[in-house]
């Protein structure tokens, strides 16, 4: 059937051409293929490809969008951790530097004390030592006192007559400040 | 197997109403497939818009194996047409063959020469449009002095061959795997023994048709974006 169409096609075309063609060829079949198979591409075009093709390029963007956002997200978080790690460091120097200052200041106060206490022994040392010595001072005359009392009456009645205390006070109180002195 | 073809005559052309009857199903059956597995899209797909998809992809793969996207891409829509018609086309043929008063109505319509030659035709005619249109006459033209200016004959006649054996595979294989259903169906029902006989076999080959027909849908359209890219592709 074939092969017979082919050599009628090279044939001269004449009026009886096409009746004769039709004979052997179903050319509506070919007219009907042609106009079916369009139809279907356009409605398919415009019902299902045209969609389709819209959701997946629509699917490619936001792919392509996604990849963007998490390499901008990536880079932001980067950026934050950088940033993080930097006021932590501050942070910890601050606090180095803070725990320092208050070591210095506590030992500097430490001085303090221990300067405050030494001089404070000390003065109290030096007044004790000055009131022995006060003290020392008014045993010493009590003592003097007592003894030219005790001597005068030894020489009263050694002599058997009444010296006059007033008389002789200086006197004796004089000789006791050098007996004092010469022992 | 002498089965007749019916036809009337409308406007001085012959039609084949089985073929009409068949064509229309075929687009139907495409359509719906096509028309139903695309409602309601979703950018993550779901069921039948990922087979949807992949189908497309499939056709962009065999596309992007001929020539660049660029020029490619408005083939895409044909292709995956021209798959899903060759493939169902093949399909429709294998569950049954109706006979009424000898006259065969239902059957692939792509085991009718008719109109495998005239999808041939046809995608050998948008070949040669589109390569005229994207290269320009003179692009057109010098296509066929290339590689070497005295095989333009040899050119010529590939255009010839590329048309014909595009069409005759299609239709050689579709039509033996009928021919061979339609006897092994008239063995099985022919005797009991008979179709004990057939049973096996008649499965295996309507195993082996489906496998066929997938493959031929492929080649048909694998041929189409060769032949295309030899037209519109310079690099060729």
């Amino acid at each position: 059937m074939f092969g017979e169409s082919f050599v009628l096609l090279s044939a001269k075309a004449d009026a009886g051409f096409l009746a004769a063609l039709n004979d052997r060829l179903n050319l509506g079949d070919i007219i009907v293929t042609v106009l079916f198979f369009t139809i279907l591409m356009v409605l398919l075009k415009k019902f299902a490809w045209g969609p389709l093709m819209g959701v997946m390029d629509q699917r490619a963007e936001l792919i392509a969008n996604e990849i963007e956002a998490a390499e901008k997200s990536r880079l932001e978080s980067e950026k934050l951790l950088e940033e993080q790690r930097a006021l932590l460091k501050e942070a910890r120097d601050n606090a180095q530097s803070i725990v320092d200052n208050a070591k210095k200041l506590g030992e500097s106060q430490r001085e303090e004390l221990i300067v405050a206490a030494r001089a404070e022994v000390n003065r109290m040392k030096e007044s004790a030592a000055l009131e022995i010595a006060t003290e020392k001072e008014k045993a010493v005359a009590a003592v003097r006192e007592e003894f030219v009392s005790l001597s005068i009456l030894a020489a009263s009645k050694v002599l058997g007559k009444e010296i006059s205390e007033e008389d002789n006070r200086a006197l004796i109180e004089e000789t006791i400040v050098k007996a004092g002195e010469g022992r | 197997m002498n089965h007749e073809n019916p036809s009337f005559v409308l406007f001085g052309l012959s039609f084949n109403p089985a073929n009409i009857m068949m064509l229309f199903i075929t687009c139907l059956i495409v359509f719906l497939i096509a028309f139903f597995s695309t409602r309601n899209l979703k950018v993550k797909p779901t069921g039948m818009q990922n087979f949807m998809e992949w189908v497309m992809d499939f056709v962009k793969g065999i596309i992007k194996n001929n020539m660049d996207w660029r020029t490619g891409g408005r083939f895409h829509v044909l292709g995956i047409t021209l798959i899903m018609f060759v493939f169902v086309a093949n399909m429709l043929g294998l569950p049954m063959a109706v006979v009424v008063d000898h006259k065969l109505w239902w059957k692939s319509p792509t085991a009718d020469p008719v109109i495998t030659m005239t999808l041939a035709t046809m995608v050998v005619v948008l070949t040669h449009f589109y390569g005229v249109k994207m290269l320009g006459v003179k692009g057109y033209f010098k296509t066929y002095l290339q590689p070497m200016p005295f095989l333009a004959p040899l050119k010529i006649i590939e255009e010839f061959a590329n048309t014909l054996t595009l069409g005759l595979r299609l239709y050689g294989n579709i039509f033996a795997g009928e021919i061979l259903i339609g006897l092994l169906a008239s063995l099985g029902a022919s005797s009991a023994f008979g179709l004990a006989g057939a049973l096996i076999p008649a499965l295996a080959w309507q195993g082996f048709s489906i496998f066929i027909g997938a493959i031929q849908a492929f080649i048909f359209v694998m041929l189409t974006m060769v032949y295309m890219a030899h037209k519109v592709d310079t690099d060729h």
